[in-house]
C-alpha cells in the first residue's frame, strides 16, 4: 500500500522540479513587483489597527505606518500606546524583497478570493539569513501581492494578506492583515492579585491552544508618498 | 421643696458582685448631698447609674420629677458632672475642652462665656494650653468647669478632691459653698472622707457594700446630744457589768471590746466622777459624734452600729 | 447629631495620630514614584513578561500617570486597612481609656448617635485619607509621568484601557475602595466598643485583615466554595473590577464597558451588608454597655 504522505511528499518535488524550468519567468515577475514597489522611496501612512490576540485585549489603535528605503518601517501609535508585532516591519513588500538576494521558485498557481494568483517561493542564499523562506502570492496582472507567508529561524512564522485599491499602482495595500505566531502567556497570581468572585467566564479557555496566531489588521486611510521621512522617526 | 433625685430600690449586679443592694434615697433641691463610703462601696456604681453610664438590675430613678430611662436627654440637659477623675482630652487645649463639652451639652456660649467659666476655675490664663501640660489640680478645676459649663440645675462631683494638695482640696470647698449657697445649685457630692463632706453637706448618705448604711440631715447626725463616748478602763468587761446597774445602763451600746455610750456630750463630767465612784480605773474618754462613728464602724469591723434613718 | 459630628471630625483630626497616616502614605508613595522614574523600565519589563519577545512595546509610554498609579493603588489598598484601623479601632475604646468616654456618654446625646457619629467621622478620615492618595499617587504621577493609556496586567491576560476612559474608572475604583475601607473601620468600630484600650482593636482588625485575606486567597477548595463567598476580603480588591475593560469577541475592548460588572455591584452590595451589619452590632453593644471606665 502506497503511504499517501510519501506520495505526496514525492508529488511537491516533482511540481517543484518542474516550476524551476520556469524559475525564469517568475524571477523576473519578482523583479517586475519589485520595480514597482522601488517606486517608493518613503511614505507616512495614517490608519487603523487592529489587534487580535487572546492574552490582549486592547482598542483599536489610530496609528501611523512610517517607511524608509532602505528596510526602515515603523508603525506608531501618536497618541496612545500600541502592542506592536514584532515582525511587523515585514508588512511592507519591499522590505521582503530586498532583504538580499535570493533565489526564485515557482510554486504554482492558487486563488484568492476571485483572482488566480501566483506562487513564488523566495530562498535567501545567505544560510544564515533570519527569514528561511517567503512565499508569495501575486496577482500577475495588477503585480500585486496579495499574501506572503514569511518563515524565519528565531522569531516563527508571519502571514500577511493585503487588499489594494487606490494606492495599488505604487504596490501600497489598503489593508493589511498580518498573522503571527504567539506563545504561552501567564503571569503569576502573586503579581497581579485578580479581584475575582468567582462568577467570571474563565479566559484561560481563550488561551488553551498554544498555537494560536495573533492577528493585526491595519486598515491604512492614506499615503503620504516620496515626501521625506526623518531618520529619527525610526529610532 | 421637691425632690431633684428620687432613688427607689436600686440594685446593680456584676456578674458575682452586687455593687448596689436595694438602695434608696432623696436630695431635695438646694442640697449639698454628701454621699459617703469606702473605695468599692458602690458611690460610683450609683452615681454612675445617676448618669445612665451604668443600668440598674432593677429599681428606679426619678431626677426633677422625671424617670430617668425615659427622659434621659432631658434630664442630662440639666446635670453637670465629675466622674471620678477629670479626665480631659489631653491633646486638645482647655478652652477646646471647654467647648467640646459646651456644645454636647446643647448649648453654644460665646467665647466670652467660655473664658469667664475657665477664669471662675482659675485657668484663664492657661485656656490654649493643652490638657497634657495641667498638674491634677488644675484638670480637677477644669474638669469642675466642664460640668458648669451649660449652667445645670444639679451637679454631681464624684470624689471632686481625689488627688488634690490642701489648698486644692480648700479651693473645691469653697466652690461648692459658693455654688450651692450664692447660685442655688443642688450638689451630690461623694467621698470616701467625711471631714470633706462634713464641712458642705445638709445631708449625707453613708453606704457600704452596696447598701444604705445611715442617712439623714447633717445637723441631725453631727447632734451634740447623741454623742458617742468610748471609755477606757483598764478592764472594760468590769466596767460594763458596773454601768448596766446604774442610770448609764439605757445609754450603753452593745460591744464586745470597747465601753461605748450614746449620750449628751454635756454630761461627760458627771459620767467621769461617776466611773470614778464605782471604782473604775478610767485611762481614757473620747467623745465622738455619731456620724463619724457610723462611719468609723465601716473601717473596724468589731464595731457595731445601729442604722439611723430619717 | 450635626454636632456630634462635628465634634468628632475635631477630635480626630486634632489627633496627631491622625496625621501619621497621611504621612505615610507620602512617603509610601513618594518612594513608588521615585523608584519608577528611575527604574519603571525595569519594573515594567518584569511586568510584560515574555509579551516582550512577541511585541515591540513603547515603554515611555506605558510608564505613565495612570499606570503608577494603578500599581501604586495595587500596593497601597492592601495596607490602608492598617491606616483605617489605627483611627477607628481608637475611636471608641481611646475614649474609654483616656476616660472622656463616661463624661461624654453622661451628656444628652443618645449613645446611638455618639456611635453612628464616630463612624460617620472615621468616614470623613477614611475619605480624606482617600482623597490625598488619589491627590499624590494620581494628580503628582500623571504631573510627573504624563498621561496615557493604562494597560492592566492580569493573570491570563492584559488589557489597555485608552487614556480618556481611564479617569471614571479611577473615581469609580476610589469609590469602591471607600466602601471597602468602611468595612474595615466597621470591624475596628465594632472591636473599639468591646475595648477599653485602643490597642486591642488595632492589632485584632489588622489580624482579622490577614487572615481572611489569606483564607480568600488560599486555592483550597472547601475555602474557596464555602468560606470564601463570606469573607469581606473577597470583596475588597473589586475596585480593580473598574479596570476590567470589557471586550469583544475578537478582543477589542469596548470603551467605557467594565468586563465583570454583575462582580463589582454585587461586591458593593456584600460590603454594604456587612456595613449595616457591623455598625448595628456595634449600635447594640455600646447601648447595652455598661461605661465603667
Amino acid at each position: 500500500m502506497i503511504d499517501p504522505k510519501k506520495y505526496f511528499c514525492s508529488l511537491s518535488l516533482l511540481l517543484s522540479l518542474a516550476c524551476c524550468v520556469r524559475g525564469q519567468d517568475v524571477t523576473a515577475l519578482v523583479q517586475q513587483v519589485r520595480n514597482k514597489l522601488d517606486q517608493v522611496n518613503d511614505y507616512e501612512a495614517a490608519g487603523k489597527m487592529k489587534t487580535n490576540v487572546s492574552f490582549l485585549k486592547v482598542p483599536v489603535a489610530s496609528v501611523t505606518v512610517y517607511y524608509k528605503k532602505p528596510g526602515k518601517l515603523k508603525i506608531k501609535n501618536e497618541k496612545g500606546f500600541s502592542f506592536i508585532p514584532r515582525g511587523a516591519v515585514n508588512i511592507n513588500m519591499s522590505n521582503i524583497l530586498n532583504s538580499g538576494s535570493f533565489t526564485v521558485l515557482d510554486a504554482g498557481a492558487d486563488k484568492i478570493g476571485n483572482t488566480i494568483v501566483k506562487v513564488v517561493k523566495l530562498l535567501p542564499d545567505n544560510d544564515n539569513a533570519d527569514v528561511v523562506l517567503s512565499t508569495l502570492y501575486i496577482d500577475e496582472a495588477r503585480l500585486l501581492v496579495l499574501k506572503a507567508k514569511t518563515t524565519t529561524r528565531d522569531n516563527g512564522s508571519y502571514e500577511l494578506e493585503m487588499n489594494y485599491g487606490k494606492y495599488a499602482q505604487y504596490g501600497l495595500p489598503d489593508k493589511v492583515i498580518f498573522s503571527f505566531n504567539t506563545r504561552e502567556y501567564k503571569l503569576p497570581k502573586g503579581v497581579t492579585f485578580d479581584f475575582a468572585d468567582g462568577t467570571e467566564k474563565n479566559p484561560a479557555d481563550k488561551v488553551k491552544n498554544k498555537k494560536e496566531k495573533g492577528k493585526a489588521e491595519i486598515d491604512i486611510k492614506s499615503y503620504d508618498i516620496n515626501k521625506g521621512v526623518l531618520d529619527a522617526v525610526f529610532q | 421643696m421637691s425632690s431633684i433625685i428620687r432613688v427607689s430600690h436600686i440594685s446593680k449586679q456584676f456578674k458575682e458582685i452586687k455593687a448596689v443592694d436595694d438602695l434608696s434615697f432623696r436630695v431635695e433641691e438646694g442640697d449639698v448631698y454628701g454621699f459617703l463610703g469606702q473605695n468599692g462601696a458602690g458611690k460610683s456604681t450609683t452615681i454612675r447609674m445617676l448618669l445612665t453610664l451604668v443600668s440598674p438590675t432593677s429599681g428606679d430613678i426619678e431626677i426633677f420629677g422625671k424617670r430617668l430611662s425615659g427622659h434621659r436627654k432631658d434630664i442630662l440637659q440639666q446635670v453637670g458632672a465629675v466622674i471620678e477623675k477629670p479626665d480631659l482630652y489631653r491633646y486638645l487645649s482647655a478652652y477646646d475642652n471647654l467647648a467640646i463639652f459646651a456644645k454636647l451639652s446643647g448649648i453654644r456660649p460665646e467665647r466670652d462665656t467660655l473664658m469667664k467659666q475657665l477664669d471662675m476655675v482659675g485657668l484663664a490664663e492657661r485656656a490654649n494650653s493643652k490638657v497634657k501640660t495641667f498638674s491634677q489640680g488644675m484638670k480637677q478645676r477644669l474638669g469642675i468647669a466642664v460640668a458648669l459649663v451649660h449652667d445645670p440645675r444639679l451637679i454631681i462631683l464624684d470624689e471632686p478632691t481625689n488627688g488634690l494638695d490642701p489648698q486644692g482640696i480648700a479651693d473645691i470647698r469653697s466652690l461648692l459653698i459658693r455654688l450651692s449657697r450664692e447660685m442655688g445649685k443642688t450638689l451630690l457630692v461623694s467621698s470616701h472622707l467625711l471631714s470633706e463632706i462634713e464641712l458642705v453637706a445638709n445631708r449625707i448618705l453613708i453606704i457600704d457594700k452596696g447598701r444604705k448604711v445611715v442617712e439623714g440631715s447633717a445637723t441631725e447626725l453631727l447632734d451634740p446630744s447623741r454623742t458617742i463616748v468610748q471609755v477606757e478602763t483598764t478592764d472594760n468587761t468590769a466596767a460594763r457589768n458596773k454601768l448596766v446597774t446604774t442610770g448609764w445602763a439605757a445609754c450603753l451600746q452593745e460591744s464586745s471590746a470597747t465601753l461605748r455610750l450614746q449620750m449628751n456630750k454635756a454630761d461627760i463630767p458627771v459620767l467621769t466622777s461617776d466611773l470614778v465612784g464605782l471604782g473604775i480605773s478610767v485611762q481614757s474618754i473620747q467623745p465622738r459624734h455619731s456620724l463619724e462613728d457610723y462611719f468609723l464602724s465601716l473601717t473596724t469591723p468589731n464595731i457595731h452600729v445601729d442604722t439611723v434613718t430619717n | 447629631m450635626w454636632t456630634l459630628l462635628q465634634i468628632e471630625l475635631f477630635k480626630i483630626f486634632r489627633k496627631p495620630r491622625t496625621y501619621l497616616a497621611f504621612a505615610i502614605i507620602a512617603a509610601f508613595v513618594f518612594l513608588i514614584q521615585l523608584g519608577l522614574l528611575v527604574n519603571g523600565r525595569d519594573w515594567m519589563k518584569f511586568m510584560m513578561g515574555s509579551l516582550d519577545e512577541m511585541m515591540d512595546i513603547e515603554y515611555s509610554k506605558l510608564i505613565n500617570g495612570y499606570a503608577v498609579c494603578y500599581f501604586v493603588l495595587n500596593l497601597l489598598l492592601v495596607h490602608v486597612p492598617i491606616l483605617v484601623a489605627l483611627v477607628a479601632g481608637d475611636i471608641v475604646s481611646g475614649e474609654a481609656s483616656m476616660g472622656t468616654l463616661r463624661l461624654l456618654a453622661a451628656k444628652p446625646v443618645s449613645r446611638t448617635q455618639i456611635i453612628l457619629a464616630k463612624y460617620f467621622a472615621t468616614g470623613a478620615y477614611v475619605f480624606a485619607l482617600l482623597v490625598w492618595i488619589a491627590v499624590i499617587s494620581l494628580v503628582v504621577s500623571l504631573a510627573a509621568f504624563g498621561a496615557n493609556d493604562l494597560v492592566v496586567a492580569k493573570e491570563k491576560y492584559y488589557l489597555q484601557v485608552e487614556a480618556s476612559d481611564v479617569l471614571w474608572r479611577y473615581f469609580s475604583a476610589f469609590g469602591f475602595a471607600f466602601i471597602a475601607m468602611m468595612v474595615v473601620a466597621a470591624i475596628s468600630l465594632l472591636l473599639s466598643t468591646l475595648s477599653e484600650n485602643s490597642i486591642g482593636p488595632i492589632v485584632a482588625t489588622v489580624g482579622i485583615i490577614i487572615v481572611c485575606t489569606l483564607v480568600s486567597e488560599m486555592e483550597i477548595p472547601i475555602y474557596q466554595k464555602y468560606i470564601k463567598p463570606y469573607l469581606f476580603t473577597t470583596y475588597m480588591l473589586g475596585w480593580k473590577g473598574f479596570f476590567y475593560i470589557g471586550s469583544d469577541a475578537e478582543n477589542q475592548t469596548i470603551k467605557g464597558s467594565v468586563e465583570n460588572l454583575p462582580a463589582i455591584l454585587r461586591s458593593i452590595a456584600a460590603l454594604l451588608a456587612y456595613i449595616i451589619l457591623l455598625v448595628s452590632a456595634s449600635v447594640y453593644i455600646f447601648r447595652k454597655k455598661d461605661i465603667l471606665s
